[in-house]
């Protein structure tokens, strides 16, 4: 009998190829002929470009071409997922560090480099909108041109969008304690380990092109619109990337590669560098006031939310990030009452993107520290309060969404549990706990095309990206497991728009929950087709047949698949081919054009010791808990929960982008701006899941990619305070930031 | 004008190899553009990283520090040379086995770093893990599972 796959941690598929080195990534791809391309940007943040030179840099040896926006269309095509604000390259103006203003295309990645430093570019700096506070004043330059949205009121302003979520009246509510404060969170980049990297090349009369990107359908939308050519013509490669974390999400250099293929005739390759691929993309950062009010008992009666989100030069799909987050900035909680106000602030910095939690880590550092707050004022404790205020599954706690939809007491419970709550703590030492909640996809249009081989075997072919979390092995898992043949006999090829079908995005954890539902259909969709066919090979009606996974159950006697296959399609051979898909609709009376498909819930508990005198943080333990409904693969999903807390340590203890007066990052590169090494890891780490098998994923799963950094800062924050009496409202907690919190809370200030 | 080359002679992963190098090219670059061992992988360019980790002379180095001229006589192995005939060393079973892999990018620079930690001391504590591994990043975070498989692989050794 076949081996069951669902809740077994087989090896990673692709692991072989990780470990050897053979695994492509896509700076490894060679094709012939290629051209290397370097980029060049003025050094500032924001400039008025007077002429850009390229006479010098085109003499240099072996360049083919040096493109400036003069070269393309007039006027210049512009692009994004939401907004097509963004140009293929930089038109008049640069409007954020690194903005390419010219692009070299050279035979060898030295004569590239060269002539990108003889390209002379005279431009006048302007005054620049590097902060909130800039972009809220009304003297201040504004970021995007108001043409580009004509019948928006707030075009004259640097305001891109404000919006409003609420539910009822938080005028009128009665508290019995009102705690108000505000909240920071600064500019952190994704830091994978793979730079940025892009190759485009023509093909007859359409084109090709390669990105590490998560979504390559989007890419191939975007690429079609800026060519005017059909999707047909359009063919995306997408290598797996090397770490994506949402950065890799949304096309950046991807549309200016192809013009610059289609005028040289060549294949054309830019691998940018750390430093470049800091200055492609980031997490927005947020300024979050938040007024909330309780009853004596715990009770939250109100949030009042005011929350400044600075995004970047260009839209790319934050205006999405700051509404999804905005919308459940109250959290997984009962709150009678909620005023959600937001405003997405454009500014003359990196485009910030979607990152790992897509905005929910900015709010919930604001929002639990409130419940942390209400907890001392009112004397209860800190996971006493959320308790209480948790609602129950199936009860509806954001009103006109997702009931509550798992035992998310139990994760709080397991958490605190974890780190030994409410048992004595030894002196200099604190703990905190927090919990973060994410809504996932509110839509999606995934298919999958399964194709079952003369032999038994099978390939899957599906346009989710495998950036690490391991969707190849999962929906293998569902493969095996379903047509009952060995992992082994399971191919699944992704990452070309030619081949695989279509696929909304990877993003929002949401692939093992609706890709993988596509996949389980498909599996369905093949064992149907093999009932109605197998019926006539055993001279029985179809409903006397079970296809029991990889075994046909017939009223005389069973077949194997194999046997099957080898008599159904005889010495002609073929194969028997199958779609599966899951599908959902917008729906445009929704705020966020849909319900969300589960909730993503993950609490996080943390025990610290800080150094008084230095003011370092040691983490004693730390527990993150997801609500996973069923762990299809416990390694994989420890991998991305684990991996996720590392990486919301780095952003609650280290990680900030830091600008100078003229918009530059100032610790743009690995050595000044620092992310968690393997020292960092706390002590003790405890990577836990709920399994209640309630979501709405194959066999009751959830999705789990990005749960693990939702409350790290709440939870790290309310930690030092205890250990303390510290409290730090602005990221990261730095030893400066906590030494100086101590100085002052000594002197009583 | 082109520049000056420099006839470089090195082992790399068991074969001698004599090839002109640019003066200014680090062995990173040789290994992944002229060798097209690209595994050696290429994140900060600054030493800072260790994705791009390769062992020479029995000592650990980040590649994109050290010229492709300075590794002229230089034994040179990289993540292409552990395997043998496609069979896996015991620390690369070990990070597939504990799941220490995800995206995999930081990785060759990764197990080459703990094999040299290996080399040198084939029983290494956690501590000396992590000493011996600080010099890579791995953004997915997943450093707890690469302690056990240098660890289950240690362990290995002494059975």
């Amino acid at each position: 009998m076949s081996a069951e796959w669902i809740g077994k941690s087989p090896r990673r598929v692709g692991g072989f190829e990780r470990v050897t080195g053979a695994q492509q990534f896509l700076a490894d791809i060679r094709l012939d002929g290629t051209l290397s391309v370097r980029l060049v940007h003025v050094d500032c943040g924001h400039a008025k470009i007077i002429e850009v030179d390229t006479s010098e840099a085109a003499k240099v040896p072996g360049v083919h071409r040096v493109l400036t926006a003069a070269d393309l269309p007039q006027p210049v095509p512009r692009f994004g997922p939401t907004f097509q604000d963004r140009p293929v390259i930089a038109v008049d103006e640069a409007k954020f560090f690194g903005e390419p203003v010219a692009a070299v295309a050279a035979e060898t990645d030295d004569a590239a480099q060269e002539a990108a430093a003889q390209v002379r570019v005279r431009y006048e700096e302007l005054r620049g909108v590097y902060t909130i506070d800039d972009a809220l004043d009304s003297g201040a330059p504004l970021v995007q041109d108001p043409s580009l949205r004509p019948k928006d009121p707030l075009r004259n302003t640097n305001t891109l969008e404000e919006l409003k979520f609420g539910w009822g009246d938080v005028e009128k509510a009665h508290a019995d304690v009102v705690v108000e404060d505000t909240y920071t969170f600064p500019m952190v980049t994704h830091f994978a380990i793979e730079p940025y990297a892009f190759m485009a090349a023509p093909d007859g009369d359409g084109i090709r092109v390669w990105s590490p990107i998560q979504h390559p359908f989007i890419l191939q939308r975007i690429i079609a619109d800026v060519l005017e050519l059909p999707l047909a013509k359009v063919r995306i490669f997408a290598p797996d990337p090397g770490g994506g974390f949402g950065g890799k999400g949304y096309p950046k250099f991807e549309p200016l590669l192809a013009f610059l293929a289609l005028k040289t005739g060549r294949p054309v390759r830019l691998v940018l560098t750390l430093e470049e691929s800091f200055q492609a993309g980031r997490r927005m950062a947020n300024r979050v006031r938040v007024r909330s009010g309780f009853l004596r008992n715990g009770s939250i009666v109100f949030h009042d939310i005011m929350a400044d989100c600075m995004i970047g030069a260009y839209v790319d799909i934050a205006a999405r990030v700051v509404e999804k987050a905005s919308y459940t900035a109250c959290g997984p909680y009962r709150v009678p009452n909620a005023r959600i106000l937001s405003r997405a602030l454009l500014s003359h910095t990196t485009p910030s993107t979607a990152f790992r939690g897509f905005g929910v880590p900015q709010m919930s550092w604001a929002v639990e520290s409130q419940l942390d707050e209400a907890a001392r004022k009112l004397g209860i404790d800190r996971v006493e309060i959320r308790l209480r205020n948790l609602p129950r599954k199936g009860e509806v706690f954001i009103p006109g969404d997702l009931p509550c939809d798992g035992n998310w007491d139990e994760a709080l419970r397991k958490a605190a549990a974890a780190v030994d709550w409410g048992s004595p703590l030894a002196r200099g030492r604190g703990r905190g706990i927090a919990l973060g909640l994410k809504i996932s996809a509110t839509y999606a249009a995934s298919y999958v095309v399964l194709r079952l081989h003369y032999d038994g075997s099978a390939t899957l072919m599906t346009g989710t990206s495998d950036m690490g979390q391991g969707a190849r092995t999962v929906f293998s898992q569902i493969v095996a497991h379903e047509m009952g043949i060995p992992l082994s006999q399971v191919a699944v090829v992704m990452g070309d728009t030619a081949v695989v079908p279509y696929d909304t995005s990877t993003s929002a954890s949401r692939s093992t929950v609706i890709m993988g539902t596509a996949v389980f259909r498909a599996c369905q969709e093949l064992k149907a087709q093999i009932r109605r066919l197998a019926a006539d090979t055993l001279s029985a009606s179809e409903n006397e047949v079970v296809v029991d996974r990889g075994v046909i159950h017939g009223p005389k006697g069973d077949l194997t698949f194999l046997a099957f296959l080898r008599d159904f399609l005889g010495s002609t051979r073929g194969e028997l081919i199958a779609v599966g898909q899951e599908v959902k609709k917008k729906t445009w009376k929704h705020p966020l054009a849909g319900t969300t498909v589960f909730y993503e819930l993950s609490c996080t508990a943390a025990e610290v010791e800080v150094d008084t005198g230095t003011g370092m943080i040691l983490i004693h333990t730390f527990a993150t808990v997801g609500d996973v409904g069923k762990a299809l693969n416990p390694q994989h999903v420890e991998m991305q929960d684990g991996g996720a807390a590392v990486m919301g340590l780095g952003h609650t203890l280290m990680e900030h982008l830091i600008l100078d007066a003229s918009g530059r990052i100032r610790n743009l590169g690995a050595l000044d701006y620092r992310i968690p090494t393997i020292k960092d890891l706390p002590l003790q780490m405890h990577s836990l899941a709920i399994e209640n098998e309630d979501g709405p994923g194959p066999y009751g799963s959830k999705g789990t990619g990005e749960g693990g950094l939702l409350a790290t800062s709440p939870a790290v924050g309310s930690a030092v305070q205890e250990a303390t009496g510290v409290k730090i409202r602005d990221l990261p907690l730095t030893p400066e930031r906590i030494w100086q919190g101590l100085q002052d809370h000594v002197r009583g200030r | 004008m082109p520049a000056r080359t420099v006839s470089v002679t090195m082992t790399v992963n068991g074969r001698v190899r004599t090839l002109e190098v640019q003066p200014h090219h680090t062995l990173l670059q040789c290994l992944r553009e002229q060798l097209e061992l690209t595994g050696t992988k290429e994140c900060c360019s600054m030493g800072e990283c260790g994705a791009c980790t390769v062992i020479v002379d029995g000592r650990s180095v980040n590649s994109c520090l050290m010229l492709a001229a300075e590794a002229d006589g230089c034994t040179v192995t990289t993540i292409e040379g552990l395997a043998q005939d496609g069979r896996l060393n015991a620390l690369q079973e070990s990070f597939l086995e504990a799941g220490a892999v995800q995206c995999g990018f930081c990785i060759p620079g990764m197990v080459m770093a703990a094999q040299d930690l290996l080399n040198h001391n084939p029983h290494p504590t956690v501590e000396q893990i992590k000493e011996g591994l600080a010099g890579n990043l791995c953004r997915c975070g997943g450093y707890a599972r690469i302690i056990e498989a240098v660890h289950a692989a240690s362990r290995g050794k002494m059975e």
